[in-house]
């Protein structure tokens, strides 16, 4: 698969930050899909970005350890 | 919530022991979790999290209530990390820079289709161990901002607050680490064989 890189790519690429962040103006969400649909070197951007956010927001945190808490409570002379 | 807090933090002001306790039994784990992404020693990220309890409990009484406790914490902790970071120099005004213009947002060359890899497939320990290296090779300025934002969860406007640097620039930023992140996690899931490079141009 062959795929010319477009003016159009480097024009919306700007507008990624909001869009990926869903805070992006709606004619422009508008504008980003209907490129995506015909772009799979953007799409693939934008997929990958995408899921790089998901994973790393759904990695669940590291309560802390239990020793590493006693050791806080006992320096905070608690 | 938030009420709670402020009630907490005053009876702690007057000495209430219990109360700084209950405070600390709140905010632990998000204090730890900030320091363990932003340190890639758990070591100095213990120290991290005592560093930033005893500096809020020397400065209880700086707090006036105008920010939220939270982000007043996180300032605090924040500032810890990069102070330890930084060979204990504070942190300077560095971090309210422009970033700079340069190709962060260019396409690769090559591109890395992973995006509808299962999640399940990419939360294995191994993964996770990747993740958590590539946020450690990011800078500094870069990190915190990509902490905050997407591994604690603040908005975009308390990030600013945290760090005391404009929304734009928390954009900015936050855009070059998670293309950066992405990169990272792209070459490992080629090199693991998860994912294949394809070139899309001729
Ligand atoms: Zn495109």
């Amino acid at each position: 698969m062959s795929h010319q890189h477009s003016a159009l790519c480097d024009e919306l690429r700007p507008a990624l930050p909001d869009y990926l962040d869903g805070v992006a103006r709606e004619d422009i969400c508008r504008a980003i899909e209907a490129h995506l649909a015909g772009c799979p070197e953007c799409q693939v951007q934008v997929d990958t970005l995408k899921k790089t956010i998901t994973l790393y927001r759904a990695a669940p945190s590291e309560p802390v350890p239990g020793d590493v808490h006693q050791r806080l409570v006992r320096v905070l002379n608690l | 919530m938030e009420n709670n807090d402020i009630q907490l933090v005053r009876a702690a002001q007057d000495g209430d022991k219990r109360a700084f306790a209950q405070l600390i039994e709140k905010y632990e784990n998000r204090v730890y979790n900030l320091a363990r992404k932003m340190m890639r020693d758990p070591q100095d990220a213990e120290d991290v999290l005592q560093e930033t309890f005893i500096s809020v409990y020397k400065h209880l009484s700086d707090f006036q209530g105008d920010a939220s406790f939270s982000t007043w914490l996180y300032r605090i902790a924040t500032n810890a990390s990069l102070m330890k970071l930084r060979g204990r120099k504070p942190p300077s005004l560095s971090l309210d820079e422009p970033a700079e213009t340069d190709d962060a947002s260019a396409l690769p060359r090559d591109l890395v289709d992973w995006g509808i890899t299962p999640e399940e497939a990419l939360l294995s320990g191994e993964v996770r161990a990747q993740m958590d290296a590539a946020v450690t090779q990011l800078p500094e300025t870069l990190r915190a901002v990509f902490v905050l934002r997407d591994v604690e969860g603040l908005s975009v406007q308390e990030t600013a607050d945290v760090l005391g640097i404009s929304v734009p620039n928390v954009k900015t930023r936050l855009h070059r680490a998670r293309l950066a992140l992405r990169d990272h996690l792209s070459a490992y899931f080629v090199e693991s064989g998860m994912a294949v490079r394809k070139e899309m141009r001729e």
